[in-house]
């Protein structure tokens, strides 16, 4: 995948909010639409973006229930500054190298919230073209990391959004850089929440670094494959694909912190505010992880 | 903004499913005045009241028979968008350079044609791995487009494009529908369900949205009832995953085609009768969801679902076996329909076309019975007797095609009422009465009124019952 192909959270172009008329000649607003979203087929075990109830619930109740309570013992922070209801945009730290904190967070608000909502994860658009990974990663509830995606699902149809700003930077960092975030991409997240004025609600993960180590990486491989980029860690490759899935049982710490919200209209035309956002969201996330790591005793048992 | 309700219009691609279909639905609608079709092979369906031109996509021959026939709205629905109905070579002449043609015709500043509606394809956005979930129609294309059907598609549009800022006082409306099934249009996808096993790219379940033939249809009415200035999406509420769309129908997939290479098996499948198009490969790749909520807005009500186009397919499909060559054709008197519209022997009292109107009821019959008699008794020049209903047998075809009389005459003194009687309304009742009644008519149309139309029409209905009498 080159740079160019990486996705970014910006809207290419500045869209109109008048989107056209109705047969009567009235004006069709774009925030309108909102009331003309499909209605749900109840017959239908798969949403509109593919995610399906049967395979997601599968996997909930066996793998994932498995690593959250017993492997990972999860231990939850703050899971109440996730809105109840409404669009909200959840920010996380990112890293191992089949990322186990995006599930492992799914998982806490299913676990933990008093409202517990699906939550969808954005990914990069590479898992949409791989055999395999393209037919699995929709029915787990994970979307494509396109501004327009996840404009519809803060905005329209009001739900949670997970996105990981540091995105591929942050899981192919070495053992060595861990816990240090990477840059946090270009504010697009911060504009995308704007837009949609959902609340951002921080989120801090410790543990997954320890859990799937990344030694080095091999880029020769890594053109073989076609995979995004080819890890070493102490199961893959030498226990082959599902090596991926080889965890070290690492204790897993999750805090939310309060979300932020933004009230003003049209805030996200302010470059300079948008960046501003994105380095105070990184900082505040940075600064509990290192909190969290401060008090942590063990890396195995917290 | 005001409503100009479009009353002459021209259809185009008249031998296409689409171009038929559509005709014969505005020919329902007697707000339309006229309309015409154009293309250059026979219409694909019987039609009423369409003329239909033979004429290809000449700009020179097209903009005359706009000029001539004044037509205000043209309806473009001649756009290919499917690569196995035609090579490549021919679908970029009627796509690209028959849209210009088209638009050429439209065009200028002394033109007639105040709305522009033109059927294009959500093979518009493509399928890429970049893509959203759901296009809006202010989205473009992430990545130029690799297939011929495509490239033609995006061309088109933009020639639509240009001619919408040429002209901004036409109303432009372009369409673009997501892949169509039912049970009568023939698609590339319904060829693949009609296989037994259903095709897969290993590893990938894209993402389908469908819209049902008679939303197509209905879509273009709606904008040719309405001004619907822009771009918007057709296709059904819901997005199925393939594997949804297979259990559906009850079939069962294979995924044969694997991730790498899957042109050339593509290829090696058109061997077994299994027609695969590139631009179809795409979506078995990475599918496509359309935002269709704009349409939506302007008040325009999906019948179908995604699901339920599918589900309606599927009984279709199950029922297709059973009922092969059951079913009746489309019953339609073309020869009888022919000798009405253009034989020099039927006789029109008025230039106008319009809906047959039902016989003239019993009660207005009494009506004008009760007003004769009273003539007659007024003034006697001959004995008269009374007249069986019945008699409206003898109607000539000639005022089937006059409009509705009134259906109920004000009570009052006969000779008013009749005196109130349109010309029209009376020839319509003509055909009803008895020769005497029609003799002391005529009298009386003379010395009161004296409408021409009104006395070539009684002398005409008396001049073909003579023969009847004398024989």
């Amino acid at each position: 995948m080159s740079p160019s192909e990486r996705t970014s959270l910006r809207f290419r172009e500045e869209e109109e909010d008048v989107v056209g008329t109705t047969a009567a000649g009235l004006p069709v607003r774009r925030g309108n639409l909102r009331d003309y979203l499909p209605a749900v087929e109840t017959d239908r075990q798969v949403n509109d973006w593919g995610r399906s109830e049967r395979v997601e619930g599968l996997l909930d109740r066996t793998i994932v229930d498995f690593f959250y309570n017993y492997w990972f013992r999860a231990e939850v922070d703050g899971v109440e500054n996730v809105p109840s209801a409404g669009g909200a945009l959840l920010v996380s730290n990112h890293s191992g190298a089949l990322p186990p904190d995006a599930a492992m967070i799914a998982k806490s608000i299913k676990e933990e919230h008093p409202h517990p909502r699906p939550l969808n994860i954005t990914v990069e658009h590479f898992f949409k073209g791989y055999p395999g990974f393209s037919m699995l990663i929709p029915k787990i509830g994970c979307v494509a990391a396109h501004p327009a995606n996840v404009q519809r699902l803060l905005y329209d149809e009001e739900q949670l959004v997970l996105v990981f700003p540091e995105g591929r930077k942050g899981t192919e960092k070495l053992y060595k850089d861990r816990y240090k975030l990477r840059r946090f991409g270009r504010g697009g997240f911060v504009e995308a929440a704007m837009r949609a004025q959902a609340p951002i609600v921080p989120v801090c993960v410790v543990g997954a670094e320890e859990s799937a180590p990344i030694f080095a990486q091999v880029n020769v491989l890594q053109k073989l494959t076609g995979l995004i980029y080819f890890p070493l860690t102490p199961t893959f490759p030498w226990l082959g694909p599902l090596g991926m899935l080889g965890y070290l049982p690492a204790k897993f710490k999750l805090r939310f912190l309060p979300p932020i919200y933004f009230n003003q209209d049209r805030m996200w035309e302010d470059n300079a505010l948008v960046q501003t956002v994105a380095h105070e969201i990184r900082a505040r996330i940075q600064e509990n992880v290192l909190d969290m790591l401060k008090t942590r005793k063990s890396v195995w048992f917290g | 903004m005001t409503q100009t309700t479009s009353k002459r219009i021209l259809v185009t691609g008249l031998s296409t499913y689409w171009g038929a279909r559509l005709a014969r639905e505005l020919e329902q609608n007697p707000d339309i005045e006229a309309i015409v079709g154009v293309d250059s092979a026979d219409p694909a369906g019987e039609l009423e009241r369409t003329e239909f031109v033979r004429v290809g996509t000449q700009h020179a021959l097209l903009r005359r028979v706009v000029e001539a026939a004044e037509i205000d709205t043209v309806i473009d629905t001649r756009l290919v968008v499917d690569s196995t109905v035609t090579t490549s070579r021919l679908a970029h002449e009627n796509n690209v350079i028959g849209t210009m043609n088209i638009l050429a015709a439209c065009s200028g500043p002394a033109s007639s044609v105040r709305k522009f509606i033109f059927k294009s394809s959500a093979h518009f956005y493509g399928c890429n791995q970049d893509d959203p979930a759901f296009f809006t129609e202010s989205m473009g294309r992430p990545h130029p487009p690799r297939t011929p059907i495509e490239r033609d598609i995006v061309e088109a549009e933009a020639s639509i494009e240009e001619f919408r800022e040429k002209n901004p006082d036409v109303c432009v409306t372009a369409f673009r529908f997501a892949n169509v099934l039912g049970p009568d249009v023939q698609t590339a996808h319904r060829r693949l369900f009609e296989l037994p096993l259903i095709p897969m790219i290993l590893g990938f379940d894209p993402r389908y949205q469908f819209v049902q033939e008679d939303d197509v249809v209905n879509a273009l009415k709606h904008a040719a009832l309405h001004d619907l200035p822009g771009i918007f999406n057709v296709a059904g509420d819901g997005v199925l995953a393939f594997t949804e769309v297979c259990s559906l129908l009850g079939k069962q997939f294979v995924p044969i085609l694997p991730p790498w290479g899957t042109g050339i098996a593509a290829q090696a499948l058109r061997r077994f009768g299994v027609v695969i198009p590139p631009e179809m490969l795409g979506q078995l790749r990475f599918g496509r969801g359309l935002d269709n909520r704009r349409f939506k807005a302007t008040g325009f009500g999906y019948r179908y679902t995604t699901r339920e186009t599918v589900q309606k397919l599927g009984e279709h499909l199950r029922l297709q076996p059973i009922l092969a060559g059951v079913r009746e054709p489309y019953r339609y008197e073309r020869e009888v329909e022919e000798f009405l519209r253009w034989s020099p022997y039927v006789r029109r009292g008025r230039e106008e076309e319009g809906e047959p109107p039902p016989m003239p009821s019993v009660a207005q019959l009494s009506e004008l019975q009760k007003f004769l008699s009273a003539y007659a008794a007024a003034a006697p020049p001959q004995p008269h007797t009374e007249p069986e209903p019945a008699a409206a047998d003898e109607v000539e075809p000639i005022e089937i095609h006059e409009p509705e009389p009134e259906p109920e005459l004000p009570a009052g003194a006969p000779v008013d009422d009749y005196d109130d009687l349109e010309a029209e309304e009376v020839i319509s009742l003509l055909g009803s009465l008895e020769g005497h009644d029609l003799v002391a008519l005529r009298t009386y149309e003379e010395t009161g009124q004296g409408r021409q139309a009104v006395l070539r029409a009684i002398d005409g209905v008396l001049s073909r019952r003579e023969p009847a009498g004398t024989r």
